[in-house]
């Protein structure tokens, strides 16, 4: 090993192979037999239980728990996916301390949660480790419906649509599919190329042709889709991001997070992927914190993130920011960037610090940066869409956009929080629909 | 997905689960919201003689035993029968069973022994389209005092009588539920049989007290400083139904008799518990009373996953097949040894299987000064202690011996072949007989 976190510049293999997979191993291990049992005991069958309420895909909790419980994981792994098709993934990437487990009854008595989500995971794995499909397609329908966006939203709305015998083809310009579960989501959450094997098991449905590098806008349009297919889902995520509109935003180094993490997400060694000594990251989401625990877990020396406001107002949730903490980030708030310092390359940026109205104060603050990573949000990017409501599109609450047989859902589509169960969601809810219009 | 349709008696019902008489069946809202929640059939809650109606205590009438963590595991109660008149029950059952045809609809039945009581009202509750009846012999408090319930039932020759009866008023199905208040479940049983009844159900519930509160110094639940014995139902008392249905099973006389398992069901595995050793379908009070109606969802789900493990397509292929190894303990093979092992992996260091098999069973666990528990193969009897008191499901276990190994406790080889008391030369009538 040449390269240590001390190294200078922007380099790879900052640490060894070997702790590199350490770093970047399972968030939370998964449970085992006896934990899970262990977990299960705890939950209460509440009545109408607020867990399910918080759950954006409605999974019946109580009752899948239960079915751990009594020893039929696979039979909780129905109750899950009949819900959520990606009910692995939600397992794994979900927010559950602000959804399922905020609102437990035993983290509101004793603020010790039932393990949710370690507890669905334990359920969707045993299921999916016996590489079975538990669902039947119906017989055909001979409808035609063209998903565009092989994300969870896309995703989860194309299986449902073939599971009712539709015949669906997905489309997506990335050359894989899973959207944001192959290119986004943190490593630690997602290891072992789970985004892409759950795809491959969701497929087994079978109805379901997925053609990538297929840009919606460059070799297809909405225009031909709507005249070729009986309905249309969109499901194209947030392909844009926001610039932080500075002085110097153009030098080396500066870079989009969300292009970090997929270059680092598709990387086939760790070890070759360089991060720089001092990294600075601009946000206060997920994407931010994301962005910032895996350039520490990379090697690098020193990661902070700036947020402009105060850290009760970032979107990360408390937990994100504690992980973030814990693996060394350090967290600075109310800091607004100024100016990017560096000649070709970033060397410094500049922050005045501002109070919670982001109004100046006048105080700046300099920090080494060898790479800075813009997290301040995607936007929705596209023409000839359907009329948008704010940034996204418009839709109603079953997805229908402003043009009849075309439907949208998740990142792009207005209402609900930005998130892989969202969007997992208003995926499966604009199935529902569109195969009520068509039948 | 196996099948998991239910013919008890003749009487149909869209799966074994059904609910036992009691508050959850005590009228048309609970049973209506009972099976749209998936229950296949209700034992409605007992009907007594028409005219005012018996009243129930107006203070508590539940007591508990609470496990770790608040878990209810037993449930006792001092309720009587319906409160409600007749005629509303009668009107709502006839309501609930047009609207769901294919669901079981039994009639629980309590009237004092004599024979034109039972010949009244029978034909009369007959008339709601009810697939059958359950002649309530069990409840062990406030109605066995009128001559009625666990009182009939503890005297077998009455059970044979009202049967008859029972036979006779009207032409349907006839479900004697039996009271566990009783030294020997196979008289009432017999005695159902004798009288013509088509089934038994059991257990109702046993006579309890669930508490004494040491202040006021009453049984609880407490009235107005006094308490009574109540009726003991829930996951505690599984054990003792279970055995009382393996017994009616198993008994050449009554071998044939269908059997409706009741007593502490609460999961899947308990209902194929029961009917794995007779019972030909399950009745739920306390699960229900404790998790609400959603739970047969698990039972449902559970039932027919462990079927398409097994192969089973019907219930009716499982029905009975652990009934044939119930056995006596004479005819237990003695030649079968095991020895408890503890695997060091799994094993969280608690110490509690030393303290047991120390202070209470063979000094056969060896503790060494960091913790680490070994079984001594030449002390371990195989009691299964340790592996009852351990926390960690299946960290200790039991390796069964082969033929021919030593067998470090007694320094014999283990015997080949199935050899058992009835020929052990220290069976005092073996030896009489040499
Ligand atoms: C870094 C990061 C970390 C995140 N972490 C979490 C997390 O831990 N937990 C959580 O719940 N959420 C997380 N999110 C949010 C979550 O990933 C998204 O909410 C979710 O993926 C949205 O799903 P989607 O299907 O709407 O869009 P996407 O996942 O973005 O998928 C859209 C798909 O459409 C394709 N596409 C786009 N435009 C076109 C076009 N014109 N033609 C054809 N195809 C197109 C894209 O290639 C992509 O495959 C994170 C997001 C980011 C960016
Ligand atoms: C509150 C209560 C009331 C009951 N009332 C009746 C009754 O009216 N008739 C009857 O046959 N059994 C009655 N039972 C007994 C139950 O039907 C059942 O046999 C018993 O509770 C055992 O089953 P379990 O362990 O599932 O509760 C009652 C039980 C309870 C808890
Ligand atoms: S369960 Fe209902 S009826 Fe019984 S004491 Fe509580 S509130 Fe009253």
């Amino acid at each position: 090993m040449t390269n240590s976190p001390l190294s200078q510049g922007v380099v790879s293999g900052r640490l060894s192979s070997a702790e590199l997979a350490e770093n970047f191993a399972d968030l939370h291990a998964p449970l085992d037999d006896h934990e899970a049992l262990v977990a299960a005991d705890r939950c209460y069958f509440c009545h109408d239980a607020p867990c399910m309420e918080a759950c954006p895909t409605d999974i019946d909790i109580p009752l899948f728990i239960r079915q751990i419980s009594t020893g039929t994981p696979e039979a909780a792994a129905r109750t899950i996916l009949s819900q959520n098709i990606l009910g692995g993934m939600c397992a794994r990437v979900c927010p559950t301390e602000t959804l399922c487990e905020e609102v437990c009854v035993r983290e509101v008595a004793e603020g010790k949660p039932v393990k949710i989500g370690e507890l669905q995971r334990y359920a969707t794995d045993t299921l999916m480790a016996e590489d079975t499909h538990p669902f039947e397609r119906d017989a055909s329908t001979g409808k035609k419906i063209a998903v565009v966006g092989a994300g969870p939203a896309g995703l989860s709305a194309a299986h449902r649509l073939a599971m009712y015998g539709h015949d669906v083809t997905v489309f997506d310009g990335r050359a894989k599919p899973g959207g944001l579960n192959e290119f986004g989501i943190a490593s630690y959450k997602s290891v072992d190329n789970f985004a892409a094997r759950e795809v491959e098991w969701l497929l087994q449905i079978g109805g379901i042709t997925v053609e990538t590098g297929k840009r919606l806008g460059e070799r297809l349009s909405l225009e031909t889709l709507k005249a070729d297919y009986d309905a249309v889902f969109l499901g194209i995520g947030l392909g844009g991001v926001n610039a932080l509109g500075l002085e110097g935003e153009d030098k080396g180094g500066v870079l989009d997070a969300v292009d970090f993490i997929s270059n680092l997400r598709q990387a086939s060694d760790l070890t070759n992927v360089a991060i720089g000594r001092d990294v600075v990251v601009i946000g206060g989401g997920m994407t931010a914190v994301d962005a910032a625990v895996q350039a520490k877990l990379l090697g690098a020396l020193n990661v902070s993130l700036v947020y402009r406001r105060g850290r009760d107002r970032m979107a990360a949730s408390v937990f994100e920011q504690d992980l973030a903490a814990s693996k060394g980030v350090h967290i600075i708030s109310n800091a607004s960037p100024k100016a990017v310092i560096g000649n070709g390359a970033v060397r410094e940026i500049e922050f005045e610090y501002t109070d919670n109205d982001l109004k100046a104060t006048g105080q700046t603050v300099r920090l080494p940066a060898d790479q800075v990573f813009k997290a301040i949000g995607q936007t929705l990017s596209g023409d000839g869409l359907p009329d948008l409501d704010g940034s996204k599109i418009a839709v109603d609450g079953t997805g229908r956009t402003s043009v009849d047989w075309i439907w949208a859902g998740g990142d792009c589509a207005s209402g609900g929080d930005d998130l892989t169960v969202t969007a997992v969601a208003e995926g499966r809810d604009a199935a529902e629909d569109i195969h009520a219009s068509l039948s | 997905m196996a099948d998991l349709t239910s013919d008890f008696i003749g009487i149909k019902s869209p799966n074994p689960f059904w609910l036992a008489s009691a508050p959850p069946t005590d009228k048309e809202y609970n049973v209506r919201r009972a099976f749209e929640a998936g229950w296949g059939g209700v034992v409605w809650k007992t009907l007594g003689e028409e005219g005012p109606p018996v009243v129930n205590v107006n203070g508590p009438r539940y007591g508990a035993i609470h496990g770790a963590d608040r878990r209810l595991l037993g449930l006792n109660n001092i309720e009587l029968i319906t409160d409600r008149p007749l005629e509303v029950n009668l009107e709502e059952m006839t309501r609930v069973k047009k609207d769901y045809p294919d669901h079981a609809l039994i009639a629980s039945v309590m009237v004092p022994c004599e024979e034109d009581a039972w010949k009244k009202i029978l034909p009369q509750i007959a008339e709601t389209g009810c697939d059958g009846f359950e002649l309530n012999f069990g409840c062990p408090h406030g109605m066995a005092e009128r001559g009625m319930g666990s009182a009939v039932g503890q005297v077998p020759d009455y059970i044979e009588m009202v049967s008859r009866w029972a036979k006779e008023a009207t032409g349907l199905p006839v479900i004697v539920k039996l009271t566990p208040n009783i030294t020997n479940i196979l008289y009432p049983a017999e005695a159902a049989l004798k009288g013509g009844a088509d089934a038994v159900s059991l257990i109702n519930t046993i006579n309890s007290i669930t508490g004494v509160n040491l202040d006021v110094m009453s049984p609880e639940p407490m009235i107005d400083g006094k308490g009574t014995h109540g009726g003991y139902c829930g996951p505690a008392v599984k054990p003792i139904a279970m055995n009382m249905v393996a017994e009616i099973a198993r008994n050449p006389a009554t071998a044939n008799l269908p059997i409706s398992g009741i007593g502490g069901i609460t999961t899947w595995r308990d209902a194929a518990e029961f009917m794995a050793l007779g019972a030909g379908n399950v009745q739920v009070c306390t699960a229900a009373m404790t998790y609400g109606f959603k739970i047969v969802q698990e039972m449902i789900s559970g039932l027919s996953q462990w079927m398409d493990e097994k192969g089973y397509t019907s219930t009716s292929d499982f029905v009975g097949m652990a009934t044939p190894n119930v056995t006596d303990w004479q005819y237990l093979n003695l030649n079968h040894i095991t020895k408890a092992e503890i695997n060091q992996d799994d094993c969280i260091k608690c110490g509690r299987c030393y303290a047991a098999c120390e202070d209470t069973s063979h000094q056969a666990i060896e503790m060494s000064d960091d913790r680490v528990f070994t079984v001594k193969d030449d002390e371990c009897v195989a009691c299964n202690l340790c592996v009852n008191v351990c926390p960690v499901e299946g960290c200790i276990t039991m390796r069964t011996l082969d033929a021919g190994e030593m067998d470090e406790r007694t320094g014999q080889p283990v015997a080949a072949g199935y050899g058992n008391w009835t020929a052990h030369p220290n069976n005092p009538s073996v030896q009489a007989a040499e």
